[in-house]
């Protein structure tokens, strides 16, 4: 049976950024509905659609939102836009081609949250998706579907703005994004105390991520049970927009039920349809940079919340896959990879920022040429066993960079040790010195 | 012999002696004031109006800043430098920023780039002499089906080829949508 897309069901229609086509397609019928549900029963049917975070962590989001103490006076709602996990970019698709779906998803979690301020904090590369949101969110003013009294109901009134980034991968960290939102720099919290208790301005705080917003729509629309039956039950539910990226003949944004395979996601017709010119597939990072690598003898692997782990990986992660081929040098890989979680290291931790950044030392030696073979111990020595890396950090920074350096070490040992026998350096790492 | 002291207060001050945040620039600054609890959150939002009216904050305006938002001019140069997006130099009046991350390297960015540095004669983070062009790269721009993409200011250019690179440069309107 062909599955009907649920997030990305306007994304080809035209006009799908304005308010009276979102209208005509049932759109804001969700959010008439919960406020006649009321709060409980919406966050009760968003606990049984089992609901898992889309931004990375997957974490319930029924859960996230009942740690909410009881007698708050003031809540804020924040609204994770600031994808730049590497190979991610569903959000910037939901936002681009149908930002009411967010602001109505925005709505629900507000109301159900008691929410008085939603900041969607955009990452400020996004200037496109920065214009639309803003043209939607003034169609959605004009509507009485923000400010006072939403929608004539005088028990629920709230405002959302948008709050740029300025370009800062670990403000999508919650913590991060909440330091970055009060005028600081974006260095993540110790926790607890977590969000739902002291998040932004010291306010109890919910943080949510585009898609998981844009999922709490037709959760109430259609109910929890038709949810739930979606994807692989009970730990993966519902639908997910998969990215991929590299040469593949068509990457894009594309939707399925979660456990769809690396597979079907590279190869499928509706999907990546096979790599480009003939080309072999040598690695795949299935779910944005930080979860880990695949080789070509492990696509079978499910994209939902458990398979990854048995391959390995550290988990779902964005579900954004990486594709390289065969004549990419790995060794140039290894280096990117350390450079991004070294330079994006926010430097609170020692073991975070020092050890990313001897992983980059140690990898631009190897890509110069001289590389010794006992590196790859220590870069592994480094990511695995240092002991003071995983999980002992103020934020998953330093996992995040765990996984794909060790993975990457791991399962193409023997082409790296090829390339210190036998290889000079790459010519560009040798010329930049 | 005696100490010679350079007067840095002197030497960030504009010419004229006049403030470098006009009113003009204040007031879209205090639009932001409502939406926060407090001043300091603001300075974001302050520092990309100041940057997108001046084309870079400088320590002057960095300054001025924090006595419009009551933050201590160090705490806004600490808040400014951590993240990619501000600058207290000159930049180029068209910024181009190339994607470095993993797919874009994977789809060949390296050779957008080199294209890049020899179409413009200058290298990474540097600005050409003629105060026209900045040459950037930057970490994921989450446009990595179009890679290897860039930015030219608020445009983005998806799978440019190096042979692309005059032709998309050569055209006045490449950083407008």
């Amino acid at each position: 049976m062909a599955f009907e897309p649920v997030l990305s069901r306007n994304f080809n229609v035209p006009g799908s950024q304005s308010i009276d086509v979102y209208r005509q397609r049932g759109g804001y019928r969700a959010i008439a509905k919960a406020l006649e549900m009321g709060r409980d029963a919406v966050a009760e049917e968003v606990k049984k659609s089992n609901l898992r975070g889309r931004g990375g962590a997957g974490f319930p989001a029924g859960t996230k939102w009942s740690f909410l103490p009881p007698n708050r006076t003031v809540t804020y709602l924040c609204v994770n836009a600031d994808e730049s996990e590497p190979g991610t970019f569903n959000n910037r698709y939901i936002m681009e081609l149908d930002p009411h779906m967010l602001l109505e998803g925005i709505l629900i979690a507000g109301y159900t949250t008691r929410a008085t301020i939603a900041y969607i904090y955009l990452r400020v590369e996004y200037h496109k998706a920065y214009r639309i949101l803003q043209k939607a969110l003034e169609e959605a003013y004009a509507a009485n579907l923000f400010g006072k009294n939403i929608l004539g109901n005088p028990d629920f009134s709230m405002d959302c703005y948008i709050h740029r980034g300025a370009g800062a991968y670990v403000c999508g960290e919650e913590t991060g994004l909440i330091e970055s939102l009060e005028g600081k720099r974006g260095w993540p919290r110790i926790k607890p105390p977590f969000p739902a208790i002291a998040g932004a301005f010291g306010k109890p705080t919910v943080v949510n991520n585009v898609e998981t917003l844009s999922c709490v729509v037709p959760i109430i629309d259609r109910g929890a049970a038709w949810f739930a039956s979606i994807g692989l039950p009970p730990a993966s539910t519902g639908p997910k927009l998969y990215t991929v990226s590299g040469p593949v003949k068509r990457p894009g944004c594309y939707e399925a039920p979660l456990g769809l395979t690396v597979r079907e996601l590279i190869e499928g017709k509706d999907f990546g349809q096979g790599m480009q010119d003939g080309k072999k597939i040598k690695a795949v990072i299935p779910g944005g940079l930080s979860v880990g690598f695949l080789t070509s003898d492990e696509l079978d692997c499910k994209l939902d919340f458990d398979d990854p782990r048995k391959y390995g990986l550290l988990g779902l992660g964005t579900a954004g896959a990486i594709v390289i081929d065969e004549s990419v040098d790995l060794r140039q890989v290894l280096m990117n990879i350390a450079r991004f979680y070294s330079t994006e290291s926010c430097g609170q931790c020692t073991q975070c920022r020092e050890g990313t950044m001897w992983i980059y030392k140690i990898a631009r030696r190897i890509a110069s040429g001289t590389g010794r073979l006992e590196d790859l111990d220590l870069i592994t020595e480094i990511t695995a066993t240092m002991g003071m890396m995983t999980g002992r950090s103020i934020c998953g920074h330093a996992d995040g960079a765990t996984f794909p350096l060790k993975t990457l070490i791991k399962k193409f040992r023997l082409d790296f040790e090829n390339y210190i026998r036998n290889q000079k350096g790459v010519a560009e790492v040798i010329a930049a010195q | 012999m005696a100490w010679q002291v350079i007067n840095r207060e002197i030497a960030a001050a504009p010419a004229d002696g006049k403030p470098l945040l006009t009113e003009e620039v204040k007031a879209k600054i205090a639009r932001f004031f409502p939406k926060y609890e407090t001043r300091r959150a603001v300075l974001i939002p302050a520092l990309h109006v100041v940057q997108e009216t001046f084309g870079n904050v400088s320590y002057q305006a960095m300054k001025e800043i924090g006595e419009f938002l009551a933050v201590p001019p160090s705490e806004v140069l600490d808040t400014m430098s951590f993240y990619s997006h501000f600058w207290t130099g000159d930049r180029g009046r068209k910024v181009i920023v190339v994607c470095r991350s993993l797919s874009c390297q994977v789809m060949g960015h390296e050779a957008l780039l080199e294209a890049l540095r020899r179409h413009l004669a200058i290298s990474e983070h540097e600005t050409t002499p003629d105060g026209q062009w900045s040459l950037m790269t930057e970490e994921c721009l989450g446009a990595c089906e179009h890679g290897p993409c860039m930015l030219i200011n608020e445009r983005l250019h998806a799978k440019v080829r190096p042979d692309d690179v005059a032709r998309i440069l050569a055209d006045p309107n490449c950083d407008k949508e």
